[in-house]
């Protein structure tokens, strides 16, 4: 919301600096956005009449007007084409700066000279576009400083207001909130009842006193909707953001403005009968004053003559019934909606205004009488009109009712942790218009009707707290009394994977965690993505089914960015349907491309490959403690080359992850030109550790065989090992693979595995016969098994 | 007669002197000690002299190959250690040239921050929850004491997937998630991901939050003060102003919104304070009764703190960050500067 400080200070004028009230207005939770100046920086502009014009004798365009400036008479050159003889205007003085630092000298237009010029709103820093000459009214005394007749000095304060504190959506109610922290009073405008001087009336039916449990009604007759709204008026609108609209629609907006009170007029004439608050009707239409057309339904409040309704309660009126400039005859509501009855439905209608903000956040239920006697006055003054008697329908089930809430003292040094001086504690309640009653240990209190957001004792201690002020509350260190906290050995925590990735090189990664839907239906094609209702772009609409989809784009980004290899990986949840619900579930994936290290001098450089990535998963997977119980399965993937994928297994047999090389068509697809190879693990996979547990070493020697046996292409090393370690020989420590090759000297279609046995009893030194027998025991297996032959 | 011993000793140091290398060396060795040797050869003239001769004449023998002797250790000595200089010359290398292998990576600059905030709470007990990033609207919004139509929900700009289900927009429900599992006390901190269907210079549509709560028989706004205020001060490692401002959140009471004195231009006014001088981090409050109903804690026994923070924009502050964007881009350039 956004105030002239000029206007507070003729209701609330403390003896404090705009600085110092800032920071007040601030600290008791009124936070100010900004200040700005009512007008930009100038001088010496002063109220000039336009005394004659003729044409210009060289440009169409531009008129030679005399232009009185009180003092004397100037000739000046003018382009603007509202200019008529006898308007007052700004007239900015030889000497004078502009907004701009621009200066006015004596100047020759088209070969006439011009001793000054004439200024729009636009000129003059108060608009952001003019159309013409800013009009000031007949009455303005020529010769005076624009400065001081528009009272420029002024600063425009933005308060920006949190939804509790509806009571402050009006200059009355800052002002009421000023008064309070300074302890001073407020000169609130009076206003009288207007005479009465019309009995033209219109009937109101209130079908809906629950909703609409005030209404108040009042016909007033021969307006001159096409009046000049007063200068002051306009002034302190336009410093609150409000254009002028002519006379009818200023002074609602006053009003409202001044006292928080929305208000709204109808054209009498385009009514038909009287006026009912019903609900509206499902299929309805009606034509917004923003040209909107709405259909309304049961459940939304409607403001209806006997053929149509005419408004939306509380949030807009409708373009038929609209005051125009050719209006004569207006009928003014002012009415309380109740919060309950406004929530959520102009959001509904895809608006908001200043009347649905304030009906929604609760306008004070006793303020409509007051409110619709001070826009009867304005408009009176400004475009005449006679007042008719004001029709009032009041319910008793209206909201006006307040409650008295119980604050007990003990509470208060509880929640706050400082006990305030009872004396204190009702002075700030006194203060904040609440009627305070004292009981033992503790108070019976009553907040006034414009107070929505105090209703339990949680709400006055805010107050307290607020008004008694933050900052003289105590800062207390937390007395802790900490159980030594558990830590289990068995838990391996993210942040542990994290440090091990990144120490193996990976930088790590945030991705958004929706995804573009056509990506992604590229890597996961047969799991249907949770798509978002209200996505911002096809890119961002689907949830994450893969944690590449985000890796591969930042891939993307970088390798396009001159980075010749990638290495990256993210952890973070995936998205999966799952029974009807969905399932997050933490997943760790990394991405690799480019060369297997950063370019280096001493070794040559070769490219990443499979088993580079591999490495990394199985560093993750030992982090379990039991790295060996997993096992690598060839497996498809569609996003992966078919020859070079697997999926990881747990020792359940559950697949907990994938490797593999980017599918060569995906790589093409997606515009990359370089191998990327991927990898994808579910967190709780190695989230257990296995705690160790110790084995007692052998005081026996250790031996090494190595074997090179000749198997089938389509034999892998995993089943070799499984075959060896299979065997169940205790004295098989491990199985190393030191070669796989292919070429001369084997046929082709097979190949030469070399392995080496790694042999150690607990309880002899292993003779040569022994070994042997351990040594032709393996080979039988994998002669037998997988008719895995020797190599001479 | 033959040379004088002391002739003998002085053509072998001679000798010595002119060879650079070890065989020459031992080849001497052998002319002067070996079995034809010329000392050998004067041993054996000893027989030829009496008995009162001999001692004397064999000592001076024995003293002259003893002089021998040492010049040719040394020799050998000074050759050994000339050699070995010349191979260490030879290995020299530059010692400027990079190490070889991989260089180590990085963690993300909001992993690097939520760590450090996670691990101050830690370090007074404070545990970390998690909780779901899809949530229903329960555990979002309803169960924070922000019903359906609540005017804070229009400042939460919700990516929905329908009517009850959502993208969290906030870390909070997690409090109503660990607290309706379990008793108090509480001293809980849950870090993660969060939502809001807005985008532009200064939001992004998905950011990071770090919630912290904490419910005991005697918590206070005391001590919330406290413990935001020590928070602070070891995040951004120095004794920094803070000030608590009233405001509102719909699941605490009496709530404030948190600023710091601009870390940039320390409280003079700058861009990023928007010439105030002071920085919000975070909002915080007393645990709503609302929200201790919905959760069915006894309010009158318990009381309690929650506080809340944006990730990035600490991670801005502490380290200079202009542009939120970055944070997902994911650009290396931008990764390795917090490596």
């Amino acid at each position: 919301m956004h105030f002239s400080e000029a206007w507070l200070r003729e209701v609330v004028n403390p003896s404090i600096d705009t600085e110092k009230l800032v920071e007040q207005l601030t600290m008791a939770g009124l936070e100010v956005e900004g200040v700005e100046p009512a007008a930009a920086d100038f001088s010496n502009i002063v109220v000039g009449e336009v005394v004659e014009i003729a044409p210009h004798p060289d440009a169409d365009k531009l008129q030679v007007c005399k232009v009185s400036s009180g003092a004397e008479q100037l000739q000046i050159v003018c382009g603007a084409r509202n200019v008529t003889v006898g308007m007052k205007v700004p007239l900015a003085l030889i000497g004078a700066v502009l907004p701009g630092n621009f200066k006015i000298k004596k100047s020759k237009l088209r070969g006439v000279e011009s001793f000054g010029m004439l200024c729009s709103d636009k000129e003059l820093g108060m608009a952001e576009s003019a159309d013409g000459l800013m009009v000031l009214p007949a009455d303005a005394p020529v010769g005076k400083d624009i400065r001081d007749y528009l009272e420029l000095d002024d600063n425009i304060i933005e308060v920006d207001l949190t939804p509790n504190r509806a009571d402050c959506l009006s200059l009355e109610g800052v002002a009421r909130e000023v008064g309070l922290l300074n302890k001073i009073d407020c000169q609130f405008v009076k206003v009288a009842e207007a005479e009465i001087e019309t009995n033209h009336s219109i009937p109101v039916s209130i079908e809906e006193a629950d909703l609409c449990p005030v209404y108040l009604g009042r016909v007033i007759d021969g307006v001159d909707a096409s009046s000049q709204t007063s200068l002051w008026m306009q002034e302190r609108l336009r410093r609150a953001g409000l254009r002028s609209l002519g006379p009818v629609v200023d002074v609602t907006n006053y009003v409202l403005l001044e006292l928080g009170q929305p208000l709204h007029a109808f054209d009498t004439e385009k009514l038909s009968g009287g006026i009912t608050v019903r609900m509206g009707r499902d299929g309805e239409k009606l034509l917004l004053l923003n040209d909107q057309e709405i259909v309304l339904d049961k459940e939304t409040l409607v403001i209806a003559d006997e053929s149509a309704p005419l408004a939306l309660a509380g949030i807009m009126g409708g373009a038929g019934s609209a005051v125009s400039s050719s209006t004569t005859t207006i009928f003014l509501e002012c009415a309380f909606f109740s919060p309950l009855a406004m929530m959520g439905k102009a959001r509904k209608y895809g608006l908001h205004t200043d009347s649905s903000h304030r009906f929604e956040r609760g306008v004070d239920p006793e303020l409509q009488r007051r409110a619709i006697e001070r826009a009867t006055a304005l408009l009176i003054e400004i475009a005449g009109g006679k007042a008719g008697e004001i029709i009032q329908t009041k319910s008793a089930s209206g909201a006006a009712e307040r409650r008295e809430i119980s604050l007990r003292e003990e509470r208060i040094s509880r929640l706050l942790g400082v006990a305030i001086e009872p004396s204190e504690v009702e002075d700030i309640f006194c203060r904040l218009g609440m009627a305070v009653e004292k009981k033992e240990n503790h108070w019976l209190i009553t907040p006034p009707g414009f107070r929505f957001d105090i209703a339990i004792e949680a709400d006055l201690i805010e107050e307290l707290g607020r008004v008694y002020g933050y900052d003289r509350l105590p800062r207390r260190s937390l007395m802790m009394r900490s159980d030594l906290k558990s830590k289990p050995e068995s838990l391996t925590e993210l942040d542990r994977i994290r440090d091990l990735l990144v120490d193996r090189g990976y930088q790590e990664a945030i991705t958004y965690s929706f995804v573009d839907e056509e990506l992604q239906k590229k890597l996961t094609p047969t799991v249907e993505g949770i798509k978002l209702k209200n996505p911002l772009s096809s890119e961002l609409s689907v949830m994450r089914t893969t944690l590449w989809a985000g890796l591969l784009r930042a891939a993307e980004r970088n390798l396009n960015r001159q980075q010749a290899r990638v290495q990256i990986f993210e952890a973070g949840l995936k998205f999966l349907p799952e029974n009807g619900g969905i399932a997050q579930e933490r997943y760790i994936a990394g991405l690799l491309t480019g060369s297997v290290s950063e370019e280096q001098w001493a070794e040559k450089l070769r490219e990443a490959n499979f088993y580079d990535i591999k490495s990394d998963v199985e560093s993750i997977l030992n982090l379990s403690g039991e790295g060996g119980d997993f096992r690598f399965e060839e497996a498809k993937h569609p996003a992966l080359h078919p020859g070079q994928t697997a999926q990881i297994v747990d020792k359940e047999g559950l697949v907990v992850g994938w490797i593999g090389l980017l599918h060569p068509v995906l790589e093409k697809e997606l515009g990359f030109d370089k191998q990327l190879f991927l990898f994808e693990l579910k967190q709780s996979a190695i989230s257990d550790y296995k705690i160790p547990s110790f084995q007692p070493l052998s005081k026996f020697p250790q031996v090494r065989r190595d074997i090179a046996v000749i198997v089938d292409e389509a034999i892998s090393y995993g089943a070799l090992r499984d075959c060896v370690i299979g065997l169940g020989n205790l004295a098989i420590k491990d199985l190393i693979v030191f070669d796989v090759y292919r070429g001369e000297g084997v046929e082709s279609g097979l190949k030469s595995v070399a392995l080496s046995l790694i042999l150690q009893d607990s309880s002899k030194t292993l003779v040569d016969s022994d070994i042997d027998a351990i040594v032709s025991q393996a080979l039988d297996a994998l002669e037998k098994e997988l008719d895995a032959k020797l190599r001479d | 007669m033959d040379k004088s011993l002391q002739e003998i000793v002085d053509q072998a140091v001679a000798q010595l002197a002119q060879v650079t290398d070890l065989k020459k060396v031992d080849e001497i060795r052998v002319q002067y000690l070996g079995k034809k040797g010329l000392f050998t050869q004067r041993m054996k003239t000893l027989g030829g002299l009496s008995a009162e001769e001999r001692p004397a004449a064999g000592q001076a023998i024995n003293d002259a190959k003893r002089s021998f002797q040492t010049e040719l250790e040394s020799r050998k000595e000074a050759l050994l250690t000339a050699q070995l200089e010349e191979k260490l010359a030879s290995e020299k290398i530059d010692v400027t040239l990079p190490g070889n292998g991989k260089r180590s990576g990085g963690i993300h600059p909001v992993t690097k921050t939520m760590r450090r905030i996670s691990q101050i709470f830690a370090s007074v007990g404070f545990e970390v929850a998690e909780g779901p990033e899809i949530e229903d609207d329960y555990h979002n919004f309803e169960a924070l004491n922000i019903p359906a139509h609540h005017p804070a929900r229009a400042m939460h700009d919700t990516f929905y997937f329908d009517e009850h289900t959502l993208l969290r927009t906030h870390t909070s429900p997690v409090q109503i998630r660990a607290m309706e599992n379990s008793e108090p006390p509480f001293k809980v901190i849950a870090p993660g991901r969060v939502y809001r269907c807005d985008s532009d210079l200064t939001h992004t549509p998905m950011f990071h939050q770090v919630e912290g709560f904490l419910v005991d028989k005697d918590a206070s706004f005391a001590d919330l003060k406290g413990v935001i205020y020590e928070f602070l001060t070891l995040f951004f490692e120095k004794d920094i102003e803070v000030r608590f401002r009233p405001s509102y959140f719909p699941f605490t009471e009496p709530s404030a919104e948190v600023d710091i004195e601009c870390v940039m231009c320390e409280g003079k006014g700058c861009r990023v304070c928007s010439h105030t001088g002071w920085l919000e981090v975070l909002g915080c409050g007393m645990i709503h009764p609302e929200v201790f109903k919905s959760v069915d804690i006894d309010g009158e026994k318990f009381t309690g703190f929650a506080f809340g923070m944006g990730v990035e924009r600490l991670a801005m502050l502490r380290y200079g960050i202009n542009d939120l964007r970055l944070f997902f881009e994911n650009d290396l350039n931008f990764l390795r500067q917090f490596n």
